[in-house]
């Protein structure tokens, strides 16, 4: 229902106002707080603006003219409604309406002091918009909520903006959050509001991984070897393991093949399998491969001892435990220390080659990447070719980089004649 | 547990800490052969004769006055009030010696004295002899306040009371008298320290923190709440200077709400302080304001009727805490 829009008043002690100009014209959508027109007071030239949403029907008082506060200016209301009978009104000399509370208890027969349990979206402003406003919150904008219900809010990123409010003038209070079913983390429901980040301490996993890895950076001269590999023979030896173990019901993946074919490259090229200790380096004598996997807000390194001693079933399934155990926070601190050489795979992602941070005191990490299909050109015959990209990052303290890539260069073969490793 | 009276687990603590300690002594009007003028100190003449049990003419000012002095160099007296509305004319002597001449005189002199009376209304005794004094006396840093609710604590507070080396208001019920409960045996020396609270009934839905009189309405209330499906947490502060909030915070935690019934009118006093200190702990766990429900604010009316509905009553306790529960 449209309704009259008096001059405010806008300063304690203003008179009269002069309404320097119209920042809205006829027909203009009008949102509550949009600024309407300039006025001019006793103190200064003061915004005007909506406390009501709808379309500006109607502008009475054209600018330039100085008025007493609460004389009509204008109407707002829907679209297209008709304002005869108000203008009427207007040239009859009623007042404009006197606020919001006024025009609810008109609109509805019930006493006013039931505004306390009304819903919010019984106000004025739901009244005179087309469709229900998105926004829960009472008119003045302002949204109540009990001191628990704001911290509940920041803790679960819940817009407090769409929580419908059920106690006294439409308080948020516990029950209404915890029966709040929306999506957490939504985009802010009111145009143009800016939300301020939303701060979370960092759990102590976090603060290690940042400790450690700008250390890492910090201390290593790190330095990047990329070879790209032929993988369709350790792809067909896996297929071959795994119509072999199907009966048991279990299996092996490509990642625990690389496993084993890095621990057994190590002992081949020991130089890599190392770690520098200030005045010393220490040439390790196990092959205990770190295997890097993703937990929820973090990272873990799990240790495989011996890989380059243990049969791939076993290794498969000891990554699979531990892994298992590390997204449960249930490893000890043991099986995740001192490792000698890190794998870490991100091909399940679709990545095809990327730069790990080596995990001090190891000497290097092998980034592995993801399984591309791919034509060969070979003897002028182009085939099909199953290829995979091996980065890793080594410390230049321990590792030069023809030591580096003379590991590579072995991974390579052994990665691409997987029988090598029976020898 | 055995079950006694208030009263004579005040009489048992006096007896046992004067049999303990001969530095310990009673002094006030009608504390000898008239055995006490509500029997609290009865038998006490007889045991310990007039030297340690001793009556005074009407002069609270006088026999506050004489204590204060005998503390300052080294005996231990209790001071009885007949009621603590006739301490008013001894305020000067608790306020300005008793609390004061530690700090005055740079810690080398001690005041150990126990203040002690009946305390708040007593059906129809008129708006001059219906206070609760605790607002009064909490206010004053150099004193400890104390307002036992129940027996037991009535007894191992009194006791713990009067092994302080710090002058301490003791606030009695005079409707409290009667009411019975559960302490260890006699002889058993329990000690409850100043400064703790207790946890008098768990809940999970609602804290009430109440003491004195109104603490048995409030229980009578969570009662009834509970048959309601409201369960309230009670607490009692037991000492009200210096306040253990650590009990209630932690219950709010749990409730997110909180009532504070008390006695005393609502201006000012230990109900407005512990709301003020409970707001600032655990703003952010609260779902409601903190709401209280008190004395309200006339002189206490002569009418049975109307001092019944003047003080905190079981009805408006409940509707406090439907209203801070949003429940209907």
């Amino acid at each position: 229902m449209a309704k009259i829009i008096g001059l405010p008043k806008l300063s304690p002690t203003m008179e009269e106002g002069t309404l320097v100009s119209w920042t809205k014209k006829e027909g203009d959508e009008v949102e509550v707080d949009d600024l309407l027109a300039e006025v001019e007071t006793d103190k200064a030239t003061m915004e005007f603006r909506s406390f009501d949403r709808g379309v500006l029907l109607k502008i009475l008082v054209p600018a330039g003219e100085t008025l007493e506060p609460d004389v009509p200016v204008a109407i707002i209301g829907k679209a297209g409604e008709d304002i005869a009978e108000l203008l009427a009104q207007v040239s009859a000399g009623a007042p404009a309406a006197a606020d919001d509370e006024a025009v609810v208890a008109a609109e509805s027969d019930e006493p006013t002091d039931t505004v306390r349990e009304s819903s919010p979206s019984g106000t004025s402003e739901a009244a005179l918009s087309e469709a229900p406003a998105p926004s829960m919150g009472p008119s003045s904008g302002r949204v109540l909520s009990s001191p628990l219900v704001r911290r509940l809010a920041r803790e679960r990123s819940i817009d407090l903006q769409r929580v419908q409010g059920s106690g006294p003038h439409g308080r948020i209070i516990k029950r209404d959050i915890e029966s709040f079913t929306g999506s957490a983390n939504a985009l802010p429901s009111v145009a143009g509001e800016r939300l301020p980040p939303r701060v979370v301490k960092a759990s102590s996993m976090r603060r290690t991984i940042a400790r450690r890895l700008t250390e890492s950076t910090q201390t290593i001269p790190h330095y990047y070897l990329t070879i790209d590999v032929d993988i369709g023979p350790l792809a067909d030896a896996r297929k071959a393991m795994n119509a072999e173990l199907e009966e048991e019901g279990r299996k092996v993946s490509l990642n625990d093949l690389i496993i084993k074919a890095t621990a057994m490259t190590l002992r081949r090229v020991p130089e890599v399998n190392a770690s520098w200790m200030d005045k010393e380096i220490h040439y390790h004598q196990v092959v205990d491969i770190s295997v890097a996997v993703a937990v929820e807000d973090g990272l873990m390194t799990p240790v495989i001892r011996d890989a380059d001693r243990k049969g791939v079933a076993q290794i498969a399934q000891e990554v699979r435990d531990l892994a298992t155990r590390a997204r449960e926070r249930k490893l000890q601190t043991e099986e995740m220390s001192n490792g000698t050489f890190s794998i870490s795979n991100l091909g399940m992602f679709g990545i095809e080659e990327f730069t790990a941070v080596i995990n001090p005191p190891e000497a290097a990490i092998l980034a592995v990447g993801t399984l591309r299909n791919e034509a060969i050109v070979e003897a002028e015959e182009i085939t099909i070719g199953r290829r995979m990209r091996f980065t890793m990052s080594c410390d230049h303290r321990i590792i030069d980089g023809a030591t580096g890539a003379k590991f590579l260069a072995a991974l390579q073969r052994t990665l691409e004649s997987p029988l090598t490793m029976l020898l | 547990m055995r079950e006694i009276r208030y009263r004579d687990a005040l009489r048992e603590a006096m007896l046992e800490e004067m049999r303990r300690d001969e530095s310990v002594f009673l002094m006030g009007e009608e504390v000898g052969h008239y055995q006490g003028a509500y029997k609290v100190s009865e038998g006490l003449l007889d045991e310990f004769g007039e030297r340690r049990v001793i009556d005074t003419p009407i002069a609270e000012a006088g026999f506050a006055g004489v204590g204060i002095g005998a503390a300052m160099v080294g005996l231990r007296p209790i001071i009885e009030f007949m009621t603590w509305n006739f301490s008013f004319v001894a305020f000067d002597q608790i306020i300005s010696n008793a609390a004061k001449l530690h700090q005055m005189s740079a810690g080398a002199i001690r005041v150990p004295i126990v203040f002690r009376g009946p305390n708040g209304a007593a059906k129809q005794v008129g708006s001059q002899h219906s206070h609760s004094v605790a607002p009064f006396y909490t206010n004053i840093p150099g004193l400890h306040v104390v307002q036992p609710s129940t027996p037991r604590d009535a007894k191992g507070l009194l006791k713990s009371a009067i092994r302080s080396n710090n002058p301490v208001v003791f606030l009695e019920g005079e409707t409290l008298y009667g009411v019975k409960g559960e302490v260890p045996d006699e002889g058993v020396d329990e000690l409850i320290p100043i400064g703790e609270s207790r946890l008098a009934r768990p809940g999970s839905d609602c804290t009430i923190v109440t003491w004195g009189r109104p603490y048995y309405t409030a229980l009578a209330a969570a009662d009834k709440l509970a048959a309601e499906g409201i369960e309230c947490e009670v607490v009692d502060p037991r000492t009200l200077r210096p306040l253990d909030t650590s009990l209630m915070i932690e219950s709010i935690k749990k409730t997110n709400r909180c009532v504070v019934v008390h006695e005393h009118w609502p201006y000012g006093g230990p109900g407005a302080e512990i709301v003020d200190r409970l707001q600032r702990e655990v703003f952010d766990y609260l779902d409601a304001p903190i709401e209280r429900v008190t004395a309200l604010d006339v002189p206490m009316p002569y009418a049975l009727n109307l001092e019944d509905s003047v003080l905190p009553t079981e009805a408006r306790v409940i509707d406090a805490v439907k209203r801070v529960s949003y429940a209907e």
